[in-house]
């Protein structure tokens, strides 16, 4: 999953739950998922990439990634 | 005198031609005929007025590096110097500069260019792709050196720490420019897990972010799978890039700013989105808590037994109570009747009269007699008295009519 899919699916899991008209379990249900759903988003954002990527050609003209501190 | 060889004498004049101060620089005006671009990519023509011609060539590396499309008949200023093809002994004009003759002749080939650009549809809106809102991996074409690459790692971090940048280095001014960077669009299109590109340079003169006004560029990001965001000079610099690519930026720190989201502010989000499900969570608990502790508050579910028997008891009392009393009227009810009765038939009673002397005769066949005719003399007949009986036989009988 990416992170908009999760973030897309957390704002459908919320205007759901506000919605009301649903019977208890289904709504545990849901809440349970979107409290994954954060966890999920929360523990994407921490991640930090330090490297930067150059991208060379090899010599079939197809890229090649060489990482480099910057 | 001494004899030359033709090839002696082509290159004396040679020489001649090219160490002259005039004709190794100038600028000549003519119109052009005979245009022709050969497959080495150089270019032939001829400059022409109404007196002379001569001949020009362009070679590939600067040929490349033309804003316009140099068309027969269009008057043009040419800078180069003059030398001489050996093979043919002619002297032609070498030309590394080419502008269309007239003011603002530049920004007409210019306008050219992005007019046939728009003809094929190439800036329409409707091939704009859409952004990532939140990119994972996003390419830079840019040059390696120098603020703009700096500004758009630094802000892209700062921002959006989450995003893997990735650098394909080019140069973005030079005659090799406009070639590198249409490859390196190509190159990063090859990388599966880019989600969108940046390209751009810092600003400069028309002159210096001339690549990004090359149709061999503008191609290249009209033809790019990825979403392209171009970031080329300063607020004011606007280039053809710029009306292909899916979204144009006034500058590279500009361009990092757009191309993704800050990560504050989805974390906050992403909060939000957190509390309005707790809070909506306790809400909807609370009122099922509610419904639940007023159902376990009602009688039947505290006290069932009485809830559910007091009622029926009462009712049971009530009837009982019911029953006993109509009992008792009914039975005060037939006791007075019979006290009715019982007097009533005391006063029809015949032995309270008979007490006073009087008596009844039954006949033989045990009927009461009330006339005489009912006997025949003889007859056995049985005189009822108050206490006893007497058995007797009619002696005698007077009939009477009353």
């Amino acid at each position: 999953m990416t992170f908009e899919e999760a973030l897309q699916r957390l704002e459908e899991v919320v205007n759901r739950l506000e919605e009301g008209n649903l019977p208890l379990e289904e709504s545990l249900e849901l809440f349970a998922e979107g409290i994954k759903l954060t966890k999920y988003c929360n523990r994407q954002l921490e991640e930090a990439e330090k490297r930067i990527g150059m991208i060379l050609e090899d010599e079939n003209g197809n890229p090649v990634i060489r990482e480099e501190e910057l | 005198m001494r004899v030359l060889t033709v090839r002696e004498l082509t290159s004396h004049i040679k020489s001649l031609l090219e160490n002259d101060r005039l004709l190794s620089g100038l600028w000549v005006k003519g119109e052009i005929s005979n245009f022709k671009r050969a497959a080495s990519g150089h270019v032939y023509f001829t400059l022409k007025d109404h007196f002379s011609c001569v001949r020009v060539v362009m070679f590939r590396s600067r040929a490349r590096r033309l804003l316009f499309q140099p068309e027969d008949g269009m008057s043009v200023l040419v800078r180069g110097y003059i030398s001489l093809y050996e093979r043919d002994g002619q002297y032609q004009l070498y030309a590394e500069e080419l502008e269309p003759d007239g003011a603002g002749a530049l920004y007409a080939a210019l306008e050219k260019l992005k007019s046939k650009l728009a003809a094929e549809g190439l800036f329409d809106r409707e091939r704009k792709r859409k952004l990532p809102r939140f990119p994972r991996c996003i390419g830079l074409v840019t040059s390696p050196a120098g603020a703009a690459v700096r500004d758009m790692v630094n802000i892209t971090r700062r921002r959006w720490p989450v995003a893997r940048i990735l650098l394909a280095p080019v140069t973005v001014q030079g005659e090799n420019a406009p070639a590198e960077i249409a490859r390196a669009i190509a190159l990063v299109n090859k990388l599966a897990e880019v989600e969108l590109i940046i390209v751009g340079r810092g600003g400069g003169s028309l002159e210096e972010l001339w690549a990004f006004n090359t149709e061999v560029v503008a191609r290249s990001i009209a033809a790019s799978r990825i979403p392209v965001i171009s970031a080329v000079g300063h607020e004011t610099d606007f280039t053809i890039a710029d009306l292909v690519a899916d979204l144009r930026a006034p500058t590279p720190s500009a361009a990092a700013e757009m191309a993704v989201p800050d990560r504050l502010e989805v974390r906050r989000s992403v909060d939000a989105y957190c509390t309005r499900m707790r809070h909506h969570m306790r809400q909807c608990l609370a009122v099922y808590r509610q419904r639940l502790e007023y159902c376990t508050k009602k009688r039947v579910l505290v006290k069932p037994a009485a809830a559910l028997c007091d009622q029926r008891r009462q009712t049971v009392d009530l009837l009982a109570r019911h029953l006993r009393q109509g009992a008792a009227e009914n039975l005060r009810a037939l006791n007075s009747r019979l006290s009715l009765l019982t007097g009533r038939l005391h006063a029809l009673s015949p032995l309270a009269t008979m007490a006073r002397g009087y008596s009844f005769t039954t006949g033989p066949d045990g009927g009461v007699l009330r006339e005489a005719a009912q006997v025949q003399i003889g007859d056995p007949v049985t005189v009822h008295l108050y206490r006893g009986m007497l058995e007797c036989t009619v002696r005698n009988k007077r009939e009477s009519s009353n």
